[in-house]
């Protein structure tokens, strides 16, 4: 059985790394590389988040403020400082972590409501500082962020590439990178949540005291996965800044903060492919109801508040119950 | 004999409510110690005491000897202390196997990073806490369960799988909250037969139940608890013989 | 030196006294069915944008006003009754997504409605500045200040005084007793969102004069107003009110004192701080684990 649950994981990943590879059939621009790279960045990011409010049901309203102490962090060290951007974004996580551990203690203690409180201040905190410190960060203005590049390889959108004598763009070699990222992430995450830790996480959003009573430190545990979670949150920023070349204070904002905790929700929390479906509707929506012009905002609003409210567990889950339903049903048609 | 808990002067007040008062009692270690009262004696309350969920207003309470007074359940349950809880406390998000697995908690010493990239060395620790749940749910008799998630169980089965959980954790003692309540004669039955063989097997079990018939024919000792004082201990005969017993039971 | 702090003062206590208001609006809702309603910010940009326009429409200042309150307090049962109540289930997460989807929502339409420009409304009475112990002060600020009293008062009296009030608190402490005793419990729901709607929108429109007022303005209002509740601890009145109050004047001295850049940051640094200390805010109830 446990061999079984295995195959089950892995196929998992293996349907989600021949989505990458297949996706660029269907791609014939650079827009489409542009966005699809973009997807899977904050796919890869969510898919950390859902670790703390899926798994764990720990809520977080500030979660863009690591995404964006990552990035800002990798643009300030590579480009004002001249370090190497590789090294610059693991110091960047190493910072992320340490705060993430240092807010987290005192912050996760809260419950429900003044939890979201906290982190939500605590997001805020950050993003007014990278508005305010305009010397360091360009302010609101944004700043330029050099190119990413790996043991000295450069990867750049604009850049030219050939392997086995395939010549290809800069944007093709960054969605296959950012894919790969995503794969990783995935696997990552999903070897944490089936494993004494992932348990142990689990156990708090299901019932925190029996947690307790079998032995589990729950405090802590609540701390370690907000760490984790928030370095997927400052790496992917770091890639995020080094891809997009440009980053301003948005990313860091509170919108930002709802627009992961939309995708996790969404998606379908507690769902790693949920998360990712999150974070492609939530990317292309904007895209499709741009033609709408002013009626966007208003649209956006609606179709969120409507799924939330018919589907409260998220598109995921919610489909895939549909289907072992209708599974369910034909089965008994045939018996 | 060593007293395995043993409880001195305990009181807890609520907003100047006496739920317990003045209470002292000693649990030998082997013993099926029961505690029984009528609704709102406190029993449930000296539960929470005894595990670490409510701190006491005031007295001891000492574990193999150890004071624990101000220590955390997550901290009772590595000296050796486990309970189940009279409104069930089962993670309703994973199947019932995890649930027993999560029970396992304390054995499993698997680093981080082992887990992040899981190394062989969590899948070996992994396959002997899944056999070892395998068999603590046979032993309580949800084997038909394995792959259910808990959601999808009844409560019958959920009372047992609680027990599993309470037993993996390898405890001395476990403390019972009504394990009995809501359940049919035969489910009852069941459970006696269970509670004995926890026992056999040298674990401390300390129960608060309703059910007189069960706890009179498995207990070592009882405690009578009413409106949070102590009323009487002794054995299933001392207590049955008791006035006083008899006076607050059948005089009200 | 004196002047200088009776102004940041005034200040703090004007734009305080908004907060103690969208507070109020906070804990009614989360007292009747524990929601945090991410909404609420909006409830204050319809009243000040729908007073702006029907006066716009030629319609006096006072009858404008009413008509502002009353659309406010409508969309609030609309927001109760086809956007939380169908999701009366769900997860705490869900239901703020849920809130924060009809924000979204509302901002969108009030964009369609009255554009993305800065409105401005008039001094209720003179625009002529008060002079009081050196400070100069905006004489709406008085409008503020005496309109949040009145309303205070207004809503002690509703929950001491009044069947419909008392059902509310009722509905607040336990729901299932509350229905046993014949009290609607939908009803009070919608009614609780109602209530707080007004507020919220009158909020809006005595600080339109001072602040302009804007599609977008709900946003940060809205916030600033769930920090002031979670200061005061969740649920509580008092808290609501002190936590408002506190904010403002914190806000205030620190714009006048150290930078009107760092106000918000300052705001949001109080409040992570008292929640280190306090868990559940300055005046939140303590409340035993059942297990």
């Amino acid at each position: 059985m446990l061999k079984n649950f295995l195959q089950m994981r892995l196929k998992g990943l293996v349907v989600l790394a021949v989505i990458v590879l297949l996706l660029p059939l269907f791609f014939n621009n650079p827009f489409h590389y542009d966005l699809a790279t973009q997807i899977a960045i904050f796919a890869a990011t969510v898919v950390g988040l859902n670790l703390l409010v899926g798994f764990a049901g720990q809520i977080s309203l500030g979660h863009a403020g690591f995404f964006g102490v990552g990035a800002y962090f990798s643009a300030v060290m590579t480009g004002t400082y001249g370090w190497t951007p590789l090294p610059t974004m693991l110091v960047a996580a190493v910072v992320v972590a340490l705060l993430a551990w240092l807010v987290g203690r005192p912050i996760l203690k809260l419950k429900g409501h003044y939890l979201s409180m906290a982190t939500l201040a605590m997001g805020f905190i950050i993003a007014i500082i990278i508005n305010n410190e305009g010397w360091l960060t360009g302010g609101p203005d944004g700043m330029s962020v050099a190119p990413f590049s790996i043991f000295g390889w450069e990867l750049s959108s604009f850049n030219q590439y050939s392997l086995f004598g395939i010549e290809f763009g800069g944007d093709v070699a960054w969605y296959f990178f950012a894919g790969f990222l995503l794969l990783v992430a995935v696997w990552i995450a999903e070897n944490i949540i089936d494993s004494p830790i992932g348990r142990a996480l689990r156990s708090v959003h299901g019932s925190e005291i029996a947690a307790r009573v079998v032995g589990v430190d729950t405090s802590y545990y609540k701390s370690l996965v907000f760490v984790v979670s928030a370095v997927y949150a400052s790496l992917m920023g770091s890639i995020y800044a080094h891809f997009s070349g440009f980053i301003t204070p948005h990313l860091a904002s509170f919108e930002q903060s709802i627009v992961l905790i939309t995708m996790v929700v969404l998606g379908g929390m507690a769902s790693t492919f949920g998360v990712i479906l999150g974070a492609v509707v939530l990317k292309l929506l904007p895209q499709v109801l741009a033609d709408f012009q002013e009626l966007e905002m208003m649209m956006f609003g609606l179709i969120l508040m409507l799924t939330m409210i018919f589907m409260p567990k998220g598109l995921f889950p919610t489909l895939q119950n549909k289907l072992a339903e209708r599974k369910r049903k034909k089965s008994e048609e045939q018996a | 004999m060593t007293a395995l808990i043993e409880v001195t002067g305990l009181s807890k007040t609520f907003g100047g409510v006496h739920a317990v008062e003045a209470l002292s009692f000693s649990v030998d270690a082997g013993q099926i110690y029961s505690v029984i009262g009528p609704n709102g004696a406190g029993k449930t309350t000296l539960f929470n005491l005894i595990t670490g969920i409510y701190t006491p207003t005031q007295g001891e309470i000492k574990l193999n000897g150890e004071m624990v007074v101000g220590l955390e359940p997550n901290q009772l349950a590595e000296r050796g202390m486990c309970r189940t809880f009279q409104q069930m406390q089962i993670c309703m998000n994973m199947t019932a196997l995890e649930n027993v697995m999560l029970g396992r908690h304390l054995q499993l010493k698997s680093s981080f990073l082992t887990t992040m990239l899981r190394l062989p060395s969590l899948l070996k620790d992994e396959e002997d806490c899944r056999d070892h749940a395998v068999e603590l749910m046979k032993f309580v008799g949800c084997g038909e369960y394995l792959e259910t998630d808990a959601s999808a169980m009844s409560y019958g089965a959920l009372k047992r799988l609680e027990i599993a959980r309470a037993l993996a954790s390898n405890p001395k003692v476990v403390l019972l909250d009504e394990p009995a309540a809501g359940l049919n004669g035969t489910e009852t039955a069941a459970l006696e037969e269970l509670i004995k063989k926890i026992a056999a097997q040298g674990i401390t079990v300390v129960l608060v139940e309703h059910d007189m018939k069960l706890v009179m024919g498995i207990s070592d000792r009882l405690l009578v608890l009413n409106y949070g004082r102590k009323l009487a201990e002794g054995t299933p005969e001392e207590i049955r013989n008791n006035p006083d017993v008899i006076a607050a039971y059948l005089g009200g | 030196m004196f002047a200088e702090f009776i102004q940041y003062l005034f200040t703090g206590i004007t734009i305080g006294a908004t907060y103690a208001l969208i507070a109020l609006g906070f804990t009614l809702i989360y007292n009747s069915s524990h929601v945090i309603n991410f909404a609420q910010g909006e409830f204050l940009m319809i009243g000040g944008m729908a007073t702006v326009s029907f006066v716009g429409m030629g319609l006096p200042m006072p009858v404008s006003i009413v008509l502002a309150v009353l659309l406010a307090g409508v969309i609030g049962i609309c927001l109760q009754r086809f956007a939380i109540a169908p999701a009366k289930k769900a997860d705490v997460v869900t239901l703020i997504i849920i809130t924060i989807g009809a924000s979204i929502f509302i901002r969108g339409v009030a964009q369609l409605v009255w554009g993305k420009q800065y409105h401005v409304m008039k001094n209720f009475s003179t625009d002529k500045p008060i002079h009081a112990f050196g400070a100069v002060l905006n004489s709406q600020s008085f409008w503020v200040v005496g309109i949040g009293a009145i309303l205070v008062v207004a809503l002690v009296l509703f929950f001491s005084r009044t069947m419909t009030g008392k059902a509310i608190l009722a509905t607040s402490m336990n729901k299932d007793a509350a229905r046993l005793v014949g009290i609607r419990t939908q009803m009070v729901l919608m009614l609780a969102f109602m209530l707080s709607a007004l507020l919220g929108s009158i909020a809006g429109i005595i600080v339109a004069p001072i602040t302009f007022t804007s599609y977008d303005i709900g946003i940060m209002l809205g916030l600033k107003g769930f920090v002031a509740a979670a200061l005061g601890g969740l649920g509580s009145g008092v808290g609501a009110i002190v936590g408002g109050l506190l904010l403002g004047i914190v806000e205030a001295m620190t714009a006048g004192y150290i930078s009107s850049d760092y106000k918000d940051a300052v705001a949001f640094s109080m409040i992570l701080l008292v929640l280190f200390f306090m868990p559940r805010g300055l005046f939140g109830s303590r409340v035993v684990e059942r297990v």
